[in-house]
């Protein structure tokens, strides 16, 4: 028997948002080796037809962390402890860029609980659902959590 | 084709550093002890720290807007299948698994794989339109 809250399967989670800070995109950048200027100098964006910096590939997944308070989503809540707890697997869809200044809402869902190998390990899944300041859905993402139990 | 067509980007890494971890818990926003204070390592049952696994799939973005205006990212995905160890040289690669039409824009299908001391790190896909390739 797991030692998630299966009740909360189907759940959402409160709504929570961030805005993606300049700052944040460059320290992103830094840290992986990005040296694209569309990345790291906002004039030289905008003069490649950006809007400003541009947010990478999987940024919107820290800025959901952060808008739960720095906390994976949905962990606390289903009973899991962080000590055991370990990325699995993380998709993402795109539906528009992200770019420094906009201001992403998130609706994160809870959308399953299960084991595997007779209980020892156990997994949570939830989707993400990212929108910005003007309401455009810019991307969904689904994460999944391990939970490594004895 | 033959094989070497079909390889869409590559990239080798540096070894992984504990420095490199550490700067990417602050700016990424995941700030798991896990991977950045080898005593919370310990007590959770790992020898030492280790890379997140957003780390090794930020550094898969990184080869997938190498080629690719992040504009014409359609989707990606990847699957933690070992740990991203201090000292890992991480060998990226997408290959082009097909290419096909999606809601009107031709697509490619990239699998994707990272892999350090001949073990796949991590593993993925992604769907990039190649109307806006540079």
């Amino acid at each position: 028997m797991g030692m998630l809250d299966r009740s909360l399967v189907g759940t959402a989670l409160p709504v929570v948002e961030a805005e993606v800070e300049k700052s944040q995109l460059r320290l992103f950048a830094k840290a992986i080796g990005l040296t694209d200027p569309i990345f790291v100098d906002a004039a030289a964006a905008r003069a490649a037809g950006y809007r400003d910096l541009v947010a990478p590939p999987t940024f919107l997944f820290g800025l959901n962390l952060e808008a739960h308070g720095e906390a994976i989503p949905a962990l606390e809540a289903l009973g899991g402890e962080l000590s055991r707890a370990l990325h699995g697997k993380q998709d993402f869809a795109y539906h528009a860029l992200v770019c420094a200044g906009d201001r992403i809402t998130f609706h994160d869902t809870v959308v399953d609980v299960y084991e595997k190998a007779g209980g020892r390990l156990e997994f949570f899944e939830t989707q993400s659902r990212a929108t910005n300041q003007h309401g455009l859905h810019v991307a969904d993402m689904r994460m999944t959590i391990v939970l490594r139990h004895g | 084709m033959d094989e070497r067509d079909m390889i869409w980007a590559e990239l080798e890494l540096p070894p992984l550093s504990r420095a490199g971890v550490a700067l990417f818990a602050g700016g990424s926003g995941d700030h798991n002890p896990v991977h950045i204070d080898i005593d919370a390592a310990r007590s959770a049952g790992f020898d030492d720290v280790f890379g997140q696994g957003m780390l090794s799939m930020a550094l898969l973005g990184r080869l997938l807007t190498s080629r690719s205006d992040p504009r014409a990212l359609r989707s990606f995905g990847a699957r933690f299948e070992a740990p991203f160890r201090i000292g890992d040289i991480l060998l990226m690669r997408a290959v082009v698994a097909q290419r096909f039409v999606q809601s009107g824009e031709k697509c490619v299908r990239l699998m994707l794989s990272g892999t350090a001391r001949k073990v796949t790190i991590l593993s993925g896909e992604a769907v990039v339109a190649e109307g806006d390739m540079q």
